[in-house]
């Protein structure tokens, strides 16, 4: 009802306006406006970087305008978006998490990105990306979102702390066996017994089920079906990763008990409190700037085999916007992914520039050579998998999160927890397991 | 001026009162209602009449039980700390001590600063290891505590925050209120030869219970209402341990879209809040000495 009233008022609106422009040659020049609504989820100067990479579009696309909307982290984000798009007024173009592909298909608010670029050109760009990146892109044989500010997960190493404690400095634990020997060198305690240094930390507030793939992934196990409509949160490697994790606090006393928080992780790791940490590359400029140590960047330790999920955002086109809107979002989409333009948004973020093409440009080879730990989160890729990502994603995400940190802080033992996550999952997504 | 005129004249002068009411109070409650008792449109299905279903799943959902549980004890601690806390302070710089103005400077500034920035800087006090409080106790040789990291802590932790916050604003209120008692009565009470703990007793506390009653169901409205500092200090955990009724319904309504089932959340909130105001209006006002 108030939508048909809102579009009766727009379209009357519509038609005043062109009617005061029809016959001037006016009407033709006017630009095609773009709304961009983006999310912020690391340090640094991230608006700027942004804004820069807008103006230098706009430069080489006069007849488009793009409107960059900061809108909060990556859950704020897509809230905005979609309470946006349920009033009628989405943006036409924003950079969303990968993860809730599912929520946007769902509530109706995206295109296809095949549906707007579906020439042979167009085919064999979208093919130019990683194909990791892509796992949580495509859907019922239809590509939904574009690669732009990606990531896996990465280890971080103090070299000093390892040199003290005996250890090479140049090597990463390789597998968890390693890294449960490492982190138990690594820990220091003081006379009356009080930590000061903690071998390892893994955070369990904030993104407690994308760490959790950190183990899960090593561990052989994927936790959902690609279509989203499955959840394997129980399966016993599942179980085992969720026991190791509880293992580091509990048996081997490497890392500290109760929840870690996702935002202060790296603080602690540059406050040499912890000597090895679990964060994102997204983080590496930003540890990069501020550590008064060596440090090394490393891949997810092995147990039957290496890898990561991916995270990160993607290009969305939204879907009520006019057929040039969505020719112009991809205008602006393809310029994004540039090699040239990847390479520079990866180094100055310290995200992955997310095509091949991207790492054999000059700039980006010059940046590798000074700065090798770049490289780590790309080489990674050909090991990694989707990011957990299902219908209902949020509550279903909620539920493992809150199994993660019920074990982790010892309310539920690692089996109970992730059984309970699962059975929540399960009634969940029951209505799109059909 | 003639009668027919007249009648509308007030209705005019309320207009404007009338219309932010209804527009922001009652046609939002109302509406909520309304949506609680239907399904949430996804794409495919629209919205269809189902009734109490919503109110059947709540029944039956373990975290907002959890959350209801929360919320209640966090009212009940909260709400007499801040105001026991509150009353000594306001006694305190009511008097004559040196440096006054500013002690009552200091115990405002938590009510002026922004929500967000204070918890983010309570969340520094809380870090284990090197916050302020891990630093303190360190250095008396207690080790260390993951406050906001524990089940058993964290919700005591966002507690102190709010009793921090809340007690230096209430303050003002007290301290104005013993502002307005006349002089007379502390120089009669002194000739009398009363305690000072008598004369709080039995004057100052009785002329302060207006004040208290406001204070009350302020706080009590701000402990249902509480969301910045879980969302900067907690996200509601770990495993719900600090999960509240009011982050809930965000939750519930912008991270997963299920807005009926939001909605009828919401009613449950504007029932709880509607007791707290009936039972001021009905039990504490009627044994209340107004001046």
């Amino acid at each position: 009802m108030r939508r048909t009233m809102l579009k009766t008022f727009a379209a009357g609106l519509a038609a005043v306006a062109m009617s005061g422009l029809t016959g001037s040659a006016f009407a033709q020049q006017k630009p095609v406006e773009l709304q961009f609504y983006y999310p912020v989820a690391i340090g640094g100067p991230v608006t700027e970087i942004i804004n820069d990479l807008v103006a230098d579009f706009e430069k080489d696309h006069p007849n488009i305008k793009v409107k960059p909307v900061y809108a909060g982290s990556y859950q704020d984000s897509v809230v905005k978006a979609l309470t946006a798009a349920k009033a009628g007024t989405p943006p036409q173009l924003a950079v969303l998490a990968a993860a809730d592909v599912f929520t946007l298909i769902d509530e109706d608010a995206v295109v296809p990105i095949d549906s707007i670029a579906n020439t042979p050109a167009d085919k064999q760009w979208l093919d130019g990306f990683y194909p990791a990146l892509m796992l949580n892109s495509r859907i019922n044989g239809h590509t939904w979102g574009v690669p732009f500010q990606r990531s896996t997960i990465v280890m971080y190493w103090n070299k000093d702390a390892f040199r003290e404690a005996g250890l090479d400095p140049e090597h990463a634990p390789a597998n968890w066996d390693e890294l449960v020997s490492a982190a138990q060198k690594l820990t220091r305690r003081d006379a009356s017994g009080n930590v000061t240094q903690w071998g390892i930390k893994v955070p369990s507030v904030g993104f407690a089920y994308w760490l959790f793939q950190a183990f899960t992934t090593p561990a052989g196990i994927e936790l959902m079906n690609p279509a989203g409509t499955k959840t394997f949160l129980n399966a016993p490697q599942a179980v085992q990763s969720l026991q190791y994790w509880v293992d580091l606090t509990t048996r081997y006393k490497v890392m500290p008990t109760g929840a870690i928080e996702w935002g202060t992780t790296p603080k602690d790791f540059l406050e040499k409190k912890a000597a090895i940490i679990y964060t994102t590359t997204g983080n590496l400029t930003n540890i990069r700037t501020n550590a008064s140590f060596p440090f090394g960047v490393g891949k997810m330790p092995a147990k039957v085999r290496g890898g990561s999920p991916t995270g990160g955002g993607n290009f969305y086109v939204f879907k009520k916007s006019t057929p040039e809107e969505k020719q112009a979002a991809m205008t602006f989409i393809k310029w994004a992914t540039t090699p040239e333009r990847a390479a520079q948004f990866g180094i100055d973020t310290g995200y992955v520039a997310v095509t091949p093409a991207a790492w054999e440009t000059p700039a980006m080879k010059q940046y590798v050579q000074k700065v090798p730990a770049a490289a780590v989160a790309r080489d990674q890729l050909s090991v990694s998998v989707a990011e957990f990502s299902t219908h209902d994603n949020q509550r279903v995400t909620k539920s493992l999160n809150d199994a993660i940190q019920a074990a982790v802080t010892g309310t539920k033992s690692p089996k109970q927890a992730l059984d309970d996550a699962q059975r929540e999952a399960d009634r969940i997504l029951r209505p799109y397991a059909r | 001026m003639n009668r027919t005129s007249a009648s509308w004249v007030p209705w005019l002068l309320l207009l404007p009162a009338l219309v932010l009411l209804v527009a922001f109070t009652h046609y939002p409650a109302v509406a909520t209602l309304w949506h609680s008792v239907f399904s949430t449109a996804r794409a495919g299905a629209s919205s269809v009449f189902v009734g109490a279903e919503n109110y059947r799943l709540l029944l039956d959902d373990p975290v907002f039980w959890q959350a209801l549980r929360n919320n209640l004890l966090f009212a009940l601690v909260t709400v007499p700390a801040a105001i026991v806390l509150s009353i000594v302070m306001a006694l305190w710089v009511h008097r004559q001590v040196p440096g006054r103005a500013l002690l009552r400077l200091a115990y405002f500034t938590p009510a002026i600063l922004p929500m967000i920035a204070v918890a983010n800087i309570w969340l520094f006090f809380y870090t284990p290891q090197y916050g302020l409080i891990a630093q303190v106790s360190q250095a008396f040789g207690w080790g260390d505590h993951n406050w906001l990291g524990q089940p058993g802590t964290a919700l005591a932790a966002l507690m102190i925050v709010t009793i921090w916050k809340e007690a230096g604003f209430f303050m003002i209120f007290y301290l104005a209120a013993l502002q307005q008692i006349s002089p007379t009565l502390a120089e009669a009470a002194s000739l009398e030869g009363a305690s000072r703990w008598q004369f709080f007793r039995r004057v100052q506390w009785p002329l302060l219970m207006p004040t208290t009653v406001f204070v009350v169901i302020n706080a009590v409205i701000n402990a249902f209402r509480l969301v910045d500092h879980v969302v900067v200090m907690t996200r509601g955990g770990p495993d719900n341990a600090t999960q509240l009724l009011l982050y809930y319904v965000y939750q519930v309504a912008f991270s997963f879209w299920d807005t009926s089932y939001a909605a009828a959340l919401t009613v449950v909130l504007l029932t709880l809040l509607a007791i707290v105001a009936f039972v001021k209006f009905r039990l504490l006002d009627s044994r209340t000495h107004y001046q």
